[in-house]
Order: C-alpha cells, then structure tokens, then sequence
C-alpha cells in the first residue's frame, strides 16, 4: 500500500517540531509548548500525560474529556471536549474528567411521563435560578437551562428532544450553584418520553410473534445446510429493496415473508 | 481547520456535477453495483491482502495461523504480573457473575443477569459506557416489518456480507432475536426515530437487501448505550461497577473451570483478585491497535485485551485474519482524523466521488469492497483528492441529501456529525466531506456457540470480542445487534451457569505459566513485551528521553 495511505498514528513521531512553530499553554497552570494543530487531548499528551482519566472515545460522543479552561486578560470561562477543541495560544486548561452528581433510582416502567415525576426524583430542580450557567458549560450547544425548565413545565417531550445530543460529560453539574445534575435529569426525560410518550411501534410486537414463522424457519434451515454454490444463488437471485422506495414497499417474492 | 484554499477549488468541481447526480439519483439510476466475482478481485487491494503485515501465531489452539503482526506480537508476549506473585486465596470481591467490560454487549448482560436474580460486577478499563458502542452511529439491523422483510433475508444478507463463511448457528440466533431486543429497547425507553404513528424508521445498510436498519438520529450507538447504562445505574445493589480496573489475567480452577479475572487498579495500581461463578468476557474490538498504522474509529481502550487473555485459557480465535476498514473515515481536518462517518450518508444518498467529481463505485457495497475501491482509487488509479497532511481521500457528498430528501435532512439526522464539523468551520449541508478507509471493527475473536459459551466452562463471551458471527466481514448495523443479542445471552447464560452448573475449586493461574513455558518452548523471542497492552502508546518520544526514572510496563507508566 502506498505510503499516502497510511497516517503516522503518533503526531509526535513527525519531523522533530521546529521550535518556533509551538505555541504555549497551561495545564493546570504549568506552562508547555505544543504544536498548534493539535487538540487539548493531543496536546496534554505531547506534554508528556498520559491520560487515564479524561480520555474515552477520543470522538466527541462519550463525554469523558470535558474541559474547562480560559485566556489571560478575559474572566470567561469556556468549556470543550479536550478531544475536539483546537489548542489556542496561552490557553489555561484543566480537565473535570469526574464530578459527584446525584443520580436517582428508579423503575422507568411505572413512572409518569410528567413534570411531578422529575421533580420527585430530582428535588433540587425547584433550585434552578435561571442563571444559565449549565447552558454555558456544555460543549455540545446545548441550551441545558431550557431544557431543565421545559422539564419543570412537565414538557417531557420538549425537554428529551432539547437534550438528545448530551454526552453526559458533567460540566453541567460541576458548575452548577442549585447543585443540579442536568444529565441525568435530561437521561430520565428522554427514557420517559421514549417509554411512555413516543407512539408504540405495533408493527414490533407482530415480528416478535412472527419469529419461528414454520415457513420461515423451514427457509433458515434450509439456508443453514445449503452448500456454497446454491447460497451464492439464492443471495444473487434475491430481490433489493429499492433505494428509493416508498415505506410500504413489498417484494413480489413472498415466499419467506409472514403474511398475517 | 476550514478547507483549505485548494480543497474548496475542488469543491466547485463537486458543486457542478450534482445536479445531474441528484437527478439520477431521484430517477433510481444507481452506479452499477459489483457482482461477487468482482467483489473478490477487488478485495486484492485490501490491507488484509497484504502478506507482510502478517505473522504466525506459534502457541496455543490456533498455532499456525497468521494474522495481523500487531495482534500476534500480543499473542506472544508475558503477562503484565508474574503470576508466582498473585496470592488468590484471599479474594478481594466475590461475586456470581463478572462481567469484563462494560459496553454494550458487558451492560446488556449485567441486565439479563440481574432479571436472574444472580449478583453482577462490570469490571471496566475507563468510564462504564466507554466502549465503542458509544460510538457506532448509523443503526442497528432487525427485521421488524413483516410485509416486506423476516429473519430469512437478514441472514442471507449477513451471510452474503461475510463471504459466506459465518457460523450458521449464530446467525440463525442473531437474527432470530433481533426482534425481542428492538422491543426491549423500546421498552427501556430509547429514542429510536420514528415516523408520527410510532412505525421505527429504517433504511439500508451496505449490502441488505430490505431496508431494516433503525436508527436514533446519527448516534445509535449511544442512544442505546446511555439508555441501558442508565438501567443499569437503577440497580446499584445488584449491578456494582468497577471503573479504572481493566482486567489482565482470566483466573481458572483445579476443575478448568473459569473462576474470574485478575484486575488491576489503574488508579492506585493494585492487582485486585475477583473469585465468580461464571464470568463473561465483554472486552469489545482492537482499533488501538492501528494495524498497518492505519487510523481508527474506536475509543480509546480498544486494545483486544480480551482476546489475549481467552486465548491463553485456551480458547481459539476464529476469522482474526480479516479486519473491517470502514470505508468513510474522517481524513480532514486532521484533527478529527480517523473518526467514524456513518454508512447511514451514504444510505441516505449522499455520492461517494473523486477528484473529478464523479462517482467510481455503488455507494452500497460491503464494507470490505467499497474500501477497496476507495483504496484503489487514490492509491492506483491516482484520482484521490489531497490533503495538506499527504494523505488522500475521496469526497462524500453530504449536500446531496437536503436535495433529495429536502432541506434541514442532514442537521436533524446527522446532528452528531453536523456539530463535529461545525466546530472545525466545515458546514456539511453546503460542503461535502473528504474520508478515507480507517480501522474499524474486529471481524473475528474468541470462538463461541450461540449460547455464548467458549471451550472453558464457567466462560462466556459475546460481542465484538467474540468471533463466527460475522464470518469475513461484518454488515453494518449487525453490531449493535451483536452486542445486543449476544451480550443479553451472555446475561443469561452466566446467570444459568452460576445458579445451576457451578462447582467450586481451587483458584488457578497455572494456565498462565503454562502459557509462558509454551513460549519458551516454541522459541518465541518475548523480550519485554507486555499483553494485555491495556491502553495505546501515544507517548512523546522527546519526552521519555527525559524520564530518567520512570519505568513502563509495556505501554503503562
């Protein structure tokens, strides 16, 4: 394969990094110079960490590497995924790859889909103060306070759609003075909704009646003992379903499908 | 990160064949897909093809056999801990199922397990959820709409994918099941996408025949593996966690039985013993492992840990000899490199293109030939788009599906994605992506019967560790639907295992040194070398120079 196909999996194993081209940061206060394409994760470990903690899925999706940090001369804070955000120059990092929160038990199946729900599992909902702080600290864009207070209002559905891309990182909680854990409020809303509150797929439950269908079973069995060159067959011969079909699409070979 | 000024020039090539390619597509014109003979001429340019990435595996039951070099470098090396040092008479945690990993397939079985009436313990390397079931994203495959599909297309489909070479019976079961665990989940509250009367949303995956892969948004994966972490959160008398303790020895009895896992704290690095019933071993794929240098989509853990350690009890390994490149891994931005971009594009309709603007191969071929095609293409036939970096990709013409399936499509199915790209500068409503073929998924693994029980009583094994299933080459959304399937009857079949068959014996790490002498004996040069590799080396070269005093176990300080 040619070597255009393959990538050094290490930056750090490139061409030595002239030192002019490395730009400073801060983690946890110490000063390290880094190069300026990496992410704070690749960063850290071009420092020299090696990470156990705040790191996952190194893909954005998993929540482990949630991180705060700010620039000399502004009082903000930021938020990031250490994995997806670019390192910037004199950047003041530390990672809160864990935060205690409060996660209720429960049993999804006899709950409500209600705001009275959400708040006998999580009292300290009636905390929030509106500050928005949550909406601020989550990488993912979230507007965490709506969805808090569209949960408050008993608006399951609102609040498990507003908080679909959470990633559980926990900033939210960290940061929060009604010492809320947002996430898992938003966990609970989204179960309920699916639970509860989404329309059931009926078709589901007649393909789990349908399973070991005597003509489909007698089809798979005979697939099971089929010797090669009648499998390649039978797969070739085997009508698709169009790209662009319409939902309620049937195939004209019926041979191997349940008609009720 | 936004596109460079090159890059964007050769957008506007791109921007100008796609209204004809919208319209073929809209008239269901498709490039002409392969037929299974040139599927397997083109399956030459395939990284598992290249002879010199291999080696042979000179100990244990597949002696003989050669696999990726990288994997094999694991198989012949020591355990982390002399096993003379570990006092197993005294365990630390007993329990009567433990479970070693705890993503999808680890947490479906903590469920089951637990519904037995057995008492679980998840021992996991990272967070409990850090897995690559995280992150899968297009879907997961059930055959659900009995008008137009059952369980006998499902497993022509899947067999068809692996080159017909899977185990029957295991398909047979996955299919069969996928039924019960579509409506499990449903059940546990996740959010699949439907349409308004509640009917699950399902489109193709490469190589199916009937549209059967559902989906919840881009980020199934984690849609399921939030929703059945949080059950299994509900439960925290039955179901403890262990995080930061990635197992690193399988742990037998006088019997050759499975008697439960050396861990090792990663925090406080203590080898800490667990003594179980029955133990099931969960540990997921092995993209760290960066075959051929290749980049992957898996998380960081993702070490084949588990396979090592079935492997030296004795348990074969079967189709290791292929891994899944999936086709459209992210190449630009480099920093987001290597990241997975979901099949589901291209099911939705999005063109798969190269430096002219035009298409070279069926956007729905099986994984392993449509990586293929992408390699022959930039590779061979030099018609890759480049990138600052040196590497080349192909472009995937995510526009294309506002147009066809209207506007606001891509931020409302693909809103993971949306945002990763969003925060590089890239919008992928208006500019199509560049990916190329990363590492993806572990074909193959520890050898199971569809029970999920190994060659070692009291061992039970399921997911992506796990092989057979998934013959030569895995479909997609047949993984979600793994580590669902097997990891629920991994559950179950521990739980069984631990109430009805267990006999107690006398704690064992005998096949350990058994393992060692084995080595010895066939001439293995171990060296240093450490397994389970526990996490990747991503160390700075010119920062160890200067750890004057610090030592590394394999590849852990």
């Amino acid at each position: 394969m040619s070597k255009n196909a393959v990538k050094e999996k290490k930056t750090s194993k490139k061409t030595k990094t002239k030192k002019e081209e490395l730009v400073p940061i801060f983690i946890m206060g110490k000063k390290y110079e880094v190069p300026p394409s990496l992410t704070i994760q690749k960063a850290m470990e071009y420092a020299g960490y090696q990470l156990v903690r705040g790191c996952g899925c190194r893909g954005g999706i998993c929540g482990a590497c949630g991180t705060v940090y700010r620039f000399p001369n502004s009082y903000r804070i930021e938020v990031g995924l250490a994995c997806q955000t670019v390192v910037e120059p004199n950047m003041y990092i530390t990672q809160i790859p864990f935060f205690p929160a409060n996660k209720a038990t429960y049993n999804i199946e006899k709950l409500e889909p209600t705001g009275s729900t959400v708040m006998a599992l999580y009292p300290e909902i009636f905390k929030c103060v509106g500050c928005g702080t949550c909406t601020r600290s989550c990488p993912m864009d979230i507007d965490v306070m709506e969805y808090i207070s569209l949960a408050i209002r008993g608006d399951i559905a609102g609040a498990a759609e507003l908080s679909f891309d959470c990633v559980m990182c926990g900033l939210c909680a960290a940061r929060c003075p009604a010492e809320e854990a947002q996430y898992n409020i938003g966990i609970l809303t989204r179960r309920l909704y699916g639970r509860h509150i989404a329309s059931k797929a009926k078709h589901l439950e007649k393909a789990v009646k349908a399973v070991k269908n005597t003509q489909v079973e007698k089809g798979l069995k005979k697939l099971m003992k089929m010797d090669l060159t009648s499998l390649r067959k039978v797969y070739n011969e085997r009508e698709i379903e169009p790209d662009m079909a319409e939902e309620f699409w049937e195939p004209e070979d019926k041979k191997y499908i349940v008609v009720e | 990160m936004a596109y460079t000024p090159e890059l964007k020039k050769l957008i506007k090539i791109v921007e100008k064949t796609r209204p004809e390619r919208v319209e073929k597509k809209k008239r269901g014109e498709e490039f002409k897909a392969m037929s299974l003979k040139e599927r397997e001429d083109i399956l030459k340019y395939h990284p598992d093809f290249k002879e010199e990435g291999r080696s042979e595996i000179k100990v244990g039951p597949n002696r003989g056999y050669r696999i990726a070099e990288e994997m094999v470098s694991l198989l012949h090396a020591k355990s982390r801990v002399d096993p003379a040092l570990i006092d197993l008479s005294n365990p630390d945690y007993e329990t009567d199922v433990l479970i070693i990993g705890g993503g999808g397939a680890g947490t479906a079985a903590a469920l089951m397990a637990r519904e037995q009436k057995v008492k679980v313990l998840i021992a996991t390397k990272l967070r409990h959820g850090d897995a690559n079931t995280m992150m899968a994203e297009g879907g997961i495959q059930a055959a659900i709409k009995n008008e137009k599909d059952s369980p006998y297309y499902h497993y022509l489909d899947a067999l068809g994918g692996g080159h017909f070479k899977n185990d029957p019976g295991l398909v047979y079961t996955l299919v069969n099941e996928a039924p019960e665990v579509m409506a499990w989940l449903e059940k546990l509250g996740a959010m699949f996408t439907k349409y308004d009367d509640g009917r699950l949303k399902a489109l193709h995956g490469g190589g199916t025949s009937r549209k059967r892969m559902h989906y919840a948004g881009d980020i199934t994966g984690a849609e399921i593996m939030r929703t059945i972490r949080d059950e299994a959160r509900n439960y925290p008398n039955d179901i403890k966690v262990l995080e930061f303790s990635p197992a690193v020895e399988l742990i037998l009895n006088d019997k050759g039985a499975c008697a439960g896992a050396v861990l090792y704290n990663l925090e406080t690095e203590e080898y800490i013993i667990v003594k179980a019933k029955a133990t099931v071993m969960s540990t997921g794929g092995s993209g760290r492992l960066h075959i051929q240098e290749f980049m992957t989509t898996n998380h960081y853990g993702a070490t084949g840990d588990g396979l090592i350690m079935g492997y030296r009890a004795g348990v074969p390994i079967k189709f290791l000899h292929t891994v899944q490149y999936h086709p459209t891994g992210v190449v630009f931005p480099e920093q987001a490199e290597g990241l997975l971009i979901t099949e589901k594009f291209r099911a939705a309709g999005a063109n798969v293109l190269n430096i002219d603007g035009e298409q070279f191969v069926y956007e729905r071929e099986p994984r392993d030939v449509e990586a293929s095609t992408f390699i022959r293409e930039c590779t061979v036939r030099k018609k890759g788009i480049p990138t600052p970096t040196g590497m080349f990709g192909v472009w995937l013409d995510s526009p294309m599906i506002d147009l066809l399936k209207g506007e606001g499509t891509v931020r409302r199915e693909f809103p993971g994605k949306w945002i990763l790209f969003h925060r590089y500068g890239i919008d992928i409503t208006r500019e199509p992506m560049l990916v190329y073929p990363t590492l993806h998924y572990q074909n193959g693994g520890l050898e199971i019967n569809n029970k999920g029980e190994t060659v070692v009583p009291g061992f039970i094994v399921g997911g992506e560790v796990s092989g057979g299933l998934h013959g030569e080459n895995r479909l997609m959304g047949n993984s979600l639907l793994d580590v669902m399937v097997y990891g629920r009857i991994a559950g179950l079949t521990a739980a069984n295992y631990a109430k009805k068959k267990f006999k107690d014996g006398k704690m064992t790490l005998g096949h350990v040194a058994k393992y060692h002498k084995a080595l010895k004996d066939a001439g293995v040069k171990v060296g240093n070398r450490i397994a389970p590799m526990i996490l990747p080396d991503y160390s700075n070269p010119e920062v160890r120079e200067k750890q004057l005093t610090t030592r590394y176990l394999g590849t852990l300080r």
